[in-house]
């Protein structure tokens, strides 16, 4: 399995993102700069954590018109998989390639905590190794995380089993819509979600939660 | 422009300095040199008041790299890496406008640390807020949270711990000091000297503006209640920009381009480059038509003196300017050449066409005024304090951990991202902060401590007890304490009985320093902590930072396990003079401030760090603020496992429960080992007593009293949440 992570300027979870990748699949990423129009020949593009290029406009908006996007998008569009984590996420609602925004926390500021999360949908190349509503915790360390979405689209997502995450009951940590942390693509190739994969794959910090993610997209791309 | 005394004493010199001035000058200076000298030699930048005390301190070990002096200390931490940390306050601006004035502490340490050629990998911050019921009280800890949270989570940096408290000496004068920990290799360190002539200096990050200037002659002066008008002298960061200046840095870094590189703090382009024209002996000759500016028509006097957070002023290889121009082009940064090195040992400014300043460097350095301070001794408050023996102890404990200084700080770390970076082993909440050293086994321990109620009435007991305890949290988590950093907070040097509180803690410091081999290698002073002649607690608050071999036996403080054998290390006399229960239950600040025997100290912990490292133990907690329940309430808390407790023959319950003896730890054990160690802890004529066994959802006494874990737990997370919310705080006085 091949990857590639994009490296906006203010990324700061792309070496995390690199670090888990290489640890779960033993082959070390491409590391792709925000200017460079063209992707390396991989199987999957992670969108890591951050603050791209600082966010002091809406969380993504600039970099939704990078010039790395556009090759992202036509990666999906080809069918190939995209992980968008937290600010990769945000940047993935802003590039209109999964629906709905992600908006400031109700409580009005960061947080950063373990959280517990439903495994709601193990039909995809992300979440295949989990168990169908298994309860896994991920940490999440955000601002602006609570997604939104209006009732048709929201209703859309869950008929067709496009949520893959939902904050376990009494652990919304940002008020989002029907308690959503994860949404799939129309296609299922592209999974964003708030909490952090990465970051729980090491015992010595904390957890492991995040392994199968990672094993699930090791089996779909072998 | 004529030198006028009423500009004299606007830039903050006294007569006596300006004369000094004159003499050496040789002649009037320049309104723009006037600037220059008023900030080098304001208090924040010389040292002028504590210079000659400091240089008393330990600074020196096998493992020391680099000492004070430099932007940041270097400690060998094993295999070629280096650790770089340094702890520095942002007090007057952080009261003034909280968010930005925190943001940019934040800022200013980061740089200080990557400036050296580190990777910062920890934050953590030290923080005193005035009492909860001030009216301003809960605008500024929600301002500073969010404007830390704001820049470190930005930069992805982990912000790992801390320390918050209350108190009403602080309602005028907040104190925000941060700390920032990078690791580095060790052959390639960056330093400040600028050896060498004709070598080209180049300006690089943001643009020159007009904000922050004279921000350190702000820092260098009482407050009074016109000081709210000084929000013009803050500066404003932009996390973003220092992101993309970090990786810039450290880009160039890994070339060979660089001689010298230091970040424009405080005074921003006038000490960076005098200090490094200074350490390496040559002279700088700067042009100011080539420094990017962000606004129109600015002067050299206004140049000089700017704050404008986020440059970086360094001194390149000659010829390799267009590869270091390519490095910041490529993250979109300013840079220019905007001058270069001489061999006349002088500073010269030069700005359309005409010459500024022209002025020995020695004059901002070496013969920067060094002041003997008169000094007074106040009598250290002594005698036994009175309390009612017949309060409930357990009901006592369940209003302790609900006390604004004892309750759970979750709310302030969880608005910082704690864990970025994926190398944080333990989050705040324990003893220590541990993070790993990346792609390793070992990992740095890190703490702040002071215990400033401590200092007041006997500041050399307090300089001393700060160091024990950051030494103690250390060795709780199981690392061994390699070096400290300090940030001195007081109030108006120029009183002799605050330069008594001044003298002594460092005094204090200094004895623990040695006896611990625990060397100071940076530190910060913040003085004139002072509001309508009202001082602040003394508050030398301590930075440490420790090593340990294998991140897997790290100890935590939550019990583990139902049955272990909770034991106390090291004796309790039931000091209850300036204690927790004293304050929050009797409602007393009153009585000597515990002693620390640093020769027990050091026997007691070196005992404790081997059960860990040897892997047989993993719970442990060192015993402070609040004494030993309180102690043993923590280890209850976090698992919801609690435990039966008593002791045998105990004449009074209450300075035995919530005494704040020194040199303690509590550790969890299960039985077989807990007879081991007891009995090795015997043999090497340790105090050492069986308290009971972990299990059960209460704290159990004397198999009498009981009270439910869960309900003390629900008063100490819900105090800082609820306080933040708005509920009513009483007013003290």
């Amino acid at each position: 399995m091949k990857s590639a992570v994009i490296v906006f300027p203010a990324s700061n979870c792309d070496r995390d993102a690199k670090v888990a990748l290489k640890q779960m699949t033993g082959k070390t990423p491409a590391m792709v700069w925000h200017q460079d129009s063209e992707l390396p020949d991989v199987d999957l593009v992670v969108l890591p954590g951050g603050f791209s290029y600082g966010d002091y406009l809406r969380c993504g908006a600039m970099a939704s018109q990078s010039a790395v996007m556009r090759s992202v998008k036509a990666h999906a569009d080809k069918g190939g998989m995209v992980l968008g984590v937290c600010n990769g996420f945000q940047v993935l609602t802003e590039s209109h390639m999964l629906p709905g925004a992600l908006m400031r926390n109700a409580a009005l500021k960061f947080v950063c905590k373990p959280v517990g999360l439903e495994v709601q949908e193990t039909q995809s190349g992300f979440t295949r190794k989990y168990e169908n509503g298994q309860r896994v915790t991920f940490p999440v360390a955000h601002g602006e995380g609570s997604y939104f979405a209006d009732e048709d689209t929201l209703d859309r997502l869950e008929g067709e089993n496009r949520v893959a995450f939902r904050y376990a009951k009494g652990e919304n940590p940002n008020g989002s819509a029907r308690n959503i942390a994860g949404i799939l693509s129309e296609k299922r190739n592209v999974l964003g979600l708030m909490p952090h994969p990465e970051r729980v794959v090491d015992d010595v910090l904390g957890g492991t939660d995040g392994r199968a993610l990672f094993q699930s997209l090791i089996e779909a791309l072998s | 422009m004529k030198i006028t005394p009423e500009m004299v004493r606007e830039h903050g010199l006294s007569d006596a300095e300006y004369a000094r001035i004159l003499e050496l000058m040789g002649r009037e200076p320049s309104f723009v040199e006037l600037g220059i000298f008023s900030v080098m030699w304001s208090e924040h930048c010389s040292y002028k008041s504590t210079r000659f005390h400091l240089k008393k301190l330990p600074t020196k070990a096998p493992w020391v790299i680099q000492g004070p002096g430099e932007n940041a200390g270097v400690i060998d931490i094993g295999d070629g890496d280096a650790a770089i940390f340094k702890m520095e306050s942002h007090n007057h601006p952080s009261f003034i406008e909280p968010y930005q004035g925190a943001a940019t502490g934040v800022g200013g340490i980061m740089r200080d640390v990557f400036t050296m050629g580190a990777r910062p990998i920890a934050m953590m911050n030290a923080l005193r807020f005035g009492e909860p019921g001030h009216p301003k009280t809960r605008h500024l800890v929600s301002g500073v949270v969010s404007g830390i949270g704001g820049y470190g989570n930005c930069m992805g940096v982990p912000t790992v711990g801390g320390e918050v408290n209350f108190h009403p000496s602080y309602n005028g004068n907040i104190l925000v000091n941060a700390m920032c920990v990078g690791l580095a290799r060790q052959d390639k360190i960056f330093l400040s000297a600028a050896k060498g002539a004709g070598n080209p200096v180049v300006y690089v990050g943001s643009k020159t503006g007009r904000d922050g200037i004279h921000g350190a002659t702000m820092a260098s002066a009482e407050f009074d209640d016109a000081s709210e008008e000084k929000r013009p002298t803050v500066q404003v960061g932009d996390p973003f920009t220092e992101k993309l200046l970090l990786e810039a840095c450290l880009e160039l870094m890994a070339t060979d381009a660089i001689i010298a590189i230091q970040d424009m703090g405080a005074a921003g382009l006038t000490s960076s480059s005098a200090e490094m024209g200074d350490k390496g002996g040559s002279g700088i000759e700067l042009d100011l038509d080539k420094v990017p500016q962000r606004e129109t028509n600015m002067t050299a006097y206004e140049m000089m003196l700017s704050e404008s957070q986020e440059r970086m002023l360094a001194v390149l290889k000659p010829g390799r300017e267009a590869q270091a121009e390519a490095i910041f082009k490529k993250w979109e940064l300013d840079f220019a050449v905007i001058g270069i090195t001489t061999d006349t040992s002088r500073l010269v400014v030069k700005h359309k066409g005409k010459v500024e300043a022209d002025m020995p460097i020695t004059a901002l350095s070496d013969a920067a005024p060094v002041y003997e301070r008169p000094y007074t001794e106040r009598k250290p408050q002594t005698g036994e304090p009175k309390y009612d023996k017949a309060k409930p102890v357990l009901a006592s404990l369940k209003t302790i951990l609900a006390s604004p200084d004892m309750a759970s700080r979750r709310w302030v770390w969880e608005q910082y991202d704690h864990t970025v970076m994926s190398d944080t082993a333990q989050v705040p909440g324990g003893d220590a902060a541990v993070v790993r050293i990346h792609g390793t086994n070992k990992a740095l321990a890190i703490t702040t401590d002071v215990t400033p109620r401590y200092c007041r009435p006997d500041p050399f007991e307090g300089g001393k007890q700060a160091v024990a305890e950051a030494w103690r949290n250390l060795t709780a988590v199981g690392a061994l304490p390699l070096a400290v950093t300090d940030n001195l907070n007081y109030g108006n040097p120029q009183k002799p009985e605050i330069m008594w509180e001044i003298v002594a803690g460092i005094d204090g410091i200094g004895a623990a320093c040695r006896a611990l081999d625990f060397p100071v290698i940076g530190g910060n002073c913040s003085l004139y902590n002072e509001t309508n002649g009202e001082g602040i607690l003394p508050t030398p608050a301590i930075g440490a930072v420790g090593l340990m071999k294998d991140v897997t036996k790290m100890a935590t403080v939550a019990f583990k396990r139902t049955g272990d054998v909770v034991i106390l290390i090291g004796e309790t006399k039931g000091h209850l003079g300036q204690s927790i229960y004293l304050r929050e239950i009797e409602g007393k600040e009153e009585g000597a401030s515990p002693k620390v025997d640093l020769a027990i100290e050091k026997k007691h912990g070196d005992f404790v760090r081997k059960l860990i490292e040897a892997g047989r133990v993993d719970t442990v907690h060192d015993i402070s603020d609040g004494g030993l329940l309180v102690t043993i309430a923590e280890m209850a808390m976090p698992r919801g496992i609690g435990a039966s407790i008593g002791i045998a023959g105990l004449p009074e319950a209450i300075p035995f429960w919530f005494g704040e003896d020194q040199a303690r730890y509590v550790i969890a054990a299960p039985f077989a080992e807990a007879e081991k160690i007891v009995a090795e802890a015997r043999a090497a004529f340790i105090t050492v007593a069986e308290l009971g066994k972990t299990g059960g959802d209460k704290i159990t006494l004397d198999s009498k009293d009981s009270i439910s874990v869960a309900d003390l737990k629900a008063g100490f997370e819900n105090w800082f949440p609820n306080f933040m919310a708005g509920e009513e705080i009483p007013v003290t006085n």
